[in-house]
């Protein structure tokens, strides 16, 4: 997993509440034997029509935001199934960061096992950023973990709060396998005894 | 905290690395089984974050859930997603050194047929399978269950799980069955009783007389359906027929290493004054042959019995219950044995194993698939098939009218081209009887074997006594 310490970039507003799994990826995607690759299918039904056209309208779409690495949405982003195809999807779009008023549990999660950085904030601050946001190519806004800021344009600061424990994760790019082989000394004494004793496993 | 400990316990200690002041643990994992579902993506995670299988002798890939079951196959498989996932488990198993059983291979089938027929399977053991039903391998008295792809990917880099401890469920089956009672209605009747939710949370130890008589096979058909009950995993203690079951298999210990190996697997049963959580005592005597009328598997009744109402039911099983009369095209009360059925399934990692073919030969000695039944065998594993054909099984039951066919999940689930037609019923012995399980709209009655080949006979469910 890639480390998150500090992401300036692009960031697009998506103004919807529910965005719901099957809008990030739908399910057709999901027969896949890759975690890349998805992005092209990255919020398929609202970015293409049925001839596979991009709907100029649809954010992604505009020339100011195809380099989006954060996004700026409504409530209950990510609801839905526990599919990790979502975070994959966004992921590997160029997406790194979501903003919003609030997650669904499970993706709020998938995100962190994902190296993406899932920011809760009060209402007035997402309103705050959705109007960064809006401004096309000039909204480049940075997202600093360390300091757990976010920078607009303007040079205003907001603050967010994220989990101690995640953000040690995050910040050092390290996933539950990760997490594990920090503890690859105890894994290799206990198969020097285990082996001992069992010959046979 | 008690020095008695169950076998769960027993097991979990065994394997522990390291655990969290909050109580999670690192579980040490001995076996893991891939097939080409579930896995690509944990491979792909190995190769992006450029990490390798720890332990690459520890697992064995087998394609099963999408393998069509015609002979063609080995020509390549039509349908393209899942001839390229079969190729990527084939790609995969050849980069990171895993020993494979591909689609030619007599030894490949279900990867839970497989595991315990390679000696794969040991008590005492913790083995794991991005598939629910690894619970089949508690049956030799191995910690096993399914785990997702993250898993599967942590599995392969660090050789361990991170896991919570679930609790202890006891389920005792005492006194002997009575003819025409099998492994399967016994596994059925227990979540006819506990429901999909009873072991929520537990590991179940299956034990009295009446486990302890079943063969191998039978055990692993009631391990197998531990997860329809809810349970994390099923688990069965060694005992003489474990150990003669896996020796001599080609991963079985061998020589010095077997007698150390089995004064080990001896240790390995619940102590008694041990601390269980939960307590299910069954009569044997009390067990019937049964089968499934709704949409869950906890919609048991013997098949003397008649098709309920939804009134006869509580709380949201009332609007369940009409939702699944509705799809199954049931009328409360009708018998269930004048539900006629146009299909006969037999085969699945639950019922797919010799002694399973064995027992639908032996029913059908003298009889006949009925006229327009389509009735399948599907052996669990190439080797199955191949003992099948050595007993003279297979020639009886092709003559019966059965067809017989190549190894694979086949029809336990829609993904391969073994499916029902919307409407069509079929008597599986299969798992799982879920809307849409074995094709879109297809009707599904879960029973054993012998009451699989009892209704090919007559086209309609039918109660196996008849026929002794
Ligand atoms: S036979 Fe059915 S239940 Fe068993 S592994 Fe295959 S699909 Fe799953």
């Amino acid at each position: 997993m890639d480390k998150f310490t500090t992401l300036t970039g692009v960031a697009a507003p998506l103004p919807m509440v529910n965005v719901d799994t099957d809008m990030i990826i739908p399910k057709q995607f999901l027969k896949t034997i890759k975690r890349t690759g998805l992005g092209v299918n990255l919020f398929d039904e609202m970015r293409f029509d049925d001839d596979g056209n991009e709907k100029p309208d649809f954010v992604l779409n505009q020339p100011a935001y195809r380099d989006a690495r954060i996004l700026v949405a409504g409530d209950n982003f990510g609801c839905g199934s526990s599919r990790e195809h979502a975070p994959w999807a966004l992921l590997d779009f160029g997406i790194r960061c979501v903003i919003a008023p609030s997650f669904a549990d499970i993706f709020y999660n998938n995100c962190f096992k994902n190296g993406i950085l899932p920011i809760t904030l009060p209402q007035e601050d997402v309103d705050k950023l959705m109007d960064d946001a809006e401004r096309g190519a000039n909204a480049v806004l940075t997202v600093n973990l360390e300091d757990q800021t976010i920078s607009g344009p303007d040079g205003g600061k907001i603050a967010f709060d994220v989990d101690p424990f995640k953000k040690e994760c995050l910040l050092n790019g390290l996933d539950d396998i990760g997490l594990t082989l920090k503890n690859e000394t105890a894994i290799g004494r206990f198969e020097e005894s285990y082996s001992a004793q069992r010959p046979w496993a | 905290m008690t020095d008695h400990k169950t076998l769960y316990d027993k097991i979990w200690d065994a394997h522990l690395v390291h655990q969290e002041p909050d109580g999670t643990g690192l579980l040490y994992i001995d076996r893991h089984l891939v097939h080409e579902v579930t896995s690509p993506q944990a491979f792909e995670g190995l190769r992006m974050a450029g990490r390798g299988v720890r332990h690459p002798e520890k697992t064995i890939a087998v394609p099963d859930h999408n393998v069509p079951t015609d002979p063609t196959r080995i020509e390549g498989i039509r349908d393209e997603q899942s001839r390229i996932q079969v190729e990527a488990l084939r790609q995969n198993a050849r980069d990171f050194g895993i020993e494979m059983y591909d689609v030619d291979d007599v030894r490949q089938g279900i990867v839970h047929i497989v595991g315990p027929e390679q000696g794969w399977t040991q008590p005492g053991f913790t083995i794991v399978c991005g598939d629910s039903h690894t619970a089949t391998h508690g049956a030799f008295g191995a910690l096993a269950h399914g785990i997702g792809t993250s898993e599967v990917e942590h599995v392969l880099a660090t050789q361990t799980l991170i896991q919570s401890k679930s609790k202890n469920m006891k389920v005792e089956v005492r006194g002997a069955l009575p003819p025409g009672v099998t492994a399967k209605d016994i596994t059925l009747t227990v979540i006819g009783k506990t429901g999909t939710a009873g072991g929520n949370g537990h590991v179940i130890e299956y034990m009295g007389d009446a486990i302890r008589n079943l063969s191998m096979e039978g055990r692993m058909t009631v391990c197998n359906m531990a997860i329809e009950g809810g349970a994390r995993a099923g688990l069965i203690a060694p005992d003489e027929k474990t150990f003669a079951y896996v020796k001599g298999r080609a991963h079985a210990p061998k020589g010095g290493q077997w007698e150390l190996a089995v004064e080990y697997w001896k240790t390995l049963h619940s102590d008694p004054g041990a601390h269980w959580d939960k307590e299910i005592i069954i009569d044997a005597a009390e067990i019937a042959p049964v089968v499934t009328w709704g949409t869950s598997p906890e919609d048991v009744l013997p098949i003397t019995g008649v098709v309920p109402k939804p009134e006869d039911f509580a709380g949201g099983k009332v609007a369940a219950a009409k939702r699944s009369l509705e799809y199954m095209g049931l009328t409360p009360g009708t018998r269930l044995q004048d539900v006629a059925i146009d299909t006969v399934f037999i085969g699945s990692c639950t019922n797919g194993r010799i002694e399973d073919l064995r027992e639908v030969a032996r029913i059908m000695e003298g009889h006949k698939v009925k006229d327009g039944l389509r009735a399948m065998i599907v052996p669990g594993s190439g080797l199955v098939r191949a003992q099948a054909e050595e007993e003279g099984i297979a020639q009886k039951l092709i003559e019966a009218g059965f067809e017989w066919r190549m190894a694979g999940c086949s029809m336990c689930l829609g993904m391969n081209p073994d499916q029902l037609a919307p409407g069509e019923r079929c008597a599986s012995t299969s798992n799982r009887n879920f809307e849409g399980r074995q094709g879109r709209g297809g009707r599904t009655h879960l029973l054993s074997p012998a009451m699989a080949a009892a209704a090919a006979i007559t086209g309609r469910l039918t109660d196996v006594r008849e026929f002794g």
